[in-house]
């Protein structure tokens, strides 16, 4: 058991080492990064930091990026609910052949939906809205929340649904009130792997907003251009990127394994 | 036993409805473009299947491809045994699970460019934590925005580091299921690891596994936004991967029918491949 557990510490070290390195760059000046190398920060400043929660530019990326993610994940599993329940409980005309069909919209390769993503959402005139970003990733959110709901939904015994039927339950209060709380860590899962695609997707978040819904992954590219290259801004701006998504996977960490291998396949 | 009932379609309109906003629209744009020709403000001429046969015979595209399934290969011959291995060795229960759990998943919570970014910082020659190791530490010399190789080795360590834990959390999700009588039973009849992994743990571990393997070449066959950060395709165009490709030639040179034409032979082979992978890993299923 000792000598077993080597191989994942070896790996989470392995993980650990360029996080580490962005943290402890995001600690130091822009001049002592580029002066040569050291291990730790030398003169550790909050300097990096400070800009950023300083300057609206840089700290609205933020909200915008949790903005359109919230409304994509709310969105995603709202539809995917009733969704998951038609696949999970019954057959009906098509029904193998749309959850394949859903499915492949995961394989359709991003770059090529960029321009046409651009063109179809300034023809509906939500360009540069959090709206826009929020339904151009549920492409590929949606497909996945009805998969992992339909895993756990296929685990709830069907006599719960006739039992609640036969007590006088009207469809949507046994919905609400006794099958959705049933699967309440399925739904869990299903909307951390929404807010997670949603958070590290870039290309069609920076392809749909100019100004106003601007993503903090697109903000981060003006580091490199226009003032010259400020790794230590840099560095402080990808640190926090990380921060939203440990705080999300620390609440479902018990539910996570089990999301995909109750999917279907 | 699931009932016959064609109601059910009235639950899953909504989710046709969006999805299909967003798939069928764009992509009939792109079957638009991919017939035709233009130059610019809107005017556009019948140019029917030549922009495939053109994709279809040009160098660029088979070498982009080429080095599109080098490194899908060579991430999943890494990654899927590598996964395997790692959650066979993680403790069953116990307080490190979860922080196992968290830790791992941590590299796939970070956007996919400041993955890149991360990685540029962490490989620079004389100032990265990497670069500066092998080149003064261990006298290796390394700069991957001069090597190919260097390069090349770079992008697919990035890629291990980042997914690598997918396939350990979804072995893992497999192996906790297997009930414990089963070990006890192995045990008594005397069967070697290798026998429990072969005919106890690989068995229960097929269905995630297929889910890994084919979310795993999706995405490693779709991957732009890490590699584009991180060499930009460089140097030269050795690690010039199919979507850097794409991308160069719709938004670079702005040549809209090669490209959609591109996109969509792209698609059908990512289509193929998935649906080859598919059948032959349920194929045992089925008889």
């Amino acid at each position: 058991m000792q000598k077993r557990s080597i191989v994942p510490i070896v790996y989470i070290l392995f993980l650990m080492l360029p996080i580490y390195w962005l943290v402890a760059m995001s600690f130091k000046t822009t001049n002592e990064i580029l002066a040569g190398f050291s291990l730790f920060p030398q003169t550790f400043t909050l300097d990096n930091y400070k800009t950023i929660f300083t300057d609206p530019s840089w700290y609205w990326g933020y909200i915008n990026s949790i903005a359109y993610v919230s409304i994509n994940t709310v969105i995603s599993i709202a539809v995917a609910l009733p969704a998951a329940y038609a696949f999970s409980r019954y057959r009906f005309l098509g029904d193998k052949q749309l959850f394949f069909w859903l499915l492949t919209n995961r394989m359709a390769p991003a770059a090529v939906f960029a321009l046409p993503f651009f063109q179809l959402y300034s023809a509906v005139e939500l360009f540069d809205t959090h709206l826009a970003v929020a339904l151009a990733h549920c492409l590929f959110n949606i497909p996945l929340a009805v998969w992992i709901l339909e895993g756990f939904m296929g685990g709830v015994p069907k006599e719960l649904d006739e039992t609640a039927f036969v007590d006088g339950y009207s469809f949507p209060r046994f919905f609400a009130t006794i099958f959705v709380p049933s699967i309440k860590a399925g739904v869990g899962v299903a909307a951390f792997f929404c807010f997670m695609f949603s958070w590290v997707e870039l290309l069609l978040a920076k392809t749909l907003t100019a100004v106003a819904a601007k993503p903090i992954a697109a903000t981060m590219t003006k580091t490199a251009s226009s003032a010259g290259y400020e790794l230590g801004l840099l560095a402080a701006a990808g640190t926090l990127t990380i921060i939203p998504g440990a705080i999300v996977i620390w609440f479902v960490r018990n539910y996570i394994a089990k999301g995909f291998a109750m999917g279907r396949v | 036993m699931k009932t016959e009932n064609q109601k059910a379609w009235f639950f899953v309109l909504p989710v046709l409805a969006l999805v299909a906003f967003n798939a069928l629209i764009p992509m009939m744009t792109v079957v638009n473009y991919s017939v035709q020709e233009t130059f610019g403000d809107n005017v556009f001429f019948w140019q029917g299947l030549d922009w495939f046969q053109q994709i279809l015979r040009s160098d660029r595209f088979h070498a982009a491809l080429g080095r599109q399934f080098l490194f899908t290969f060579l991430i999943l011959i890494i990654e899927v045994p590598l996964g395997i291995a790692i959650a066979l060795s993680m403790p069953r229960k116990g307080f490190w699970v979860p922080v196992c759990l968290v830790l791992m998943a941590l590299p796939m919570l970070i956007p996919w460019n400041v993955v890149g970014a991360m990685w540029n910082i962490f490989t620079l020659p004389d100032i990265g934590l990497l670069g500066y190791t092998l080149n003064h530490v261990l006298g290796i010399n390394y700069d991957m925005t001069q090597d190919p190789v260097a390069a090349w080795v770079t992008i697919v360590t990035m890629d291990v580091w980042h997914w690598t834990s997918l396939v350990v959390l979804l072995s893992y999700a497999g192996l906790v299921s297997i009930p414990d009588a089963y070990y006890q039973a192995a045990k008594i009849d005397g069967a070697s690891n290798w026998a429990v992994f072969r005919f106890i743990q690989l068995p229960k571990m097929k269905t995630v596994l297929t889910i890994a393997i084919l979310l795993r070449f999706m995405d490693s066959f779709n991957i732009y936004t890490e590699p584009f950060v991180l060499t930009g395709g460089g140097p030269g165009n050795s690690t010039t991967l199919l979507s850097i490709d794409l991308v160069k030639i719709a938004l670079g040179q702005f040549d809209l029918g090669p490209a959609a034409a591109m996109s969509l032979i792209y698609f059908a082979i990512t289509l193929l491949v998935s649906w080859l992978f598919y059948t032959l890993m349920t194929k045992d299923d089925l008889n």
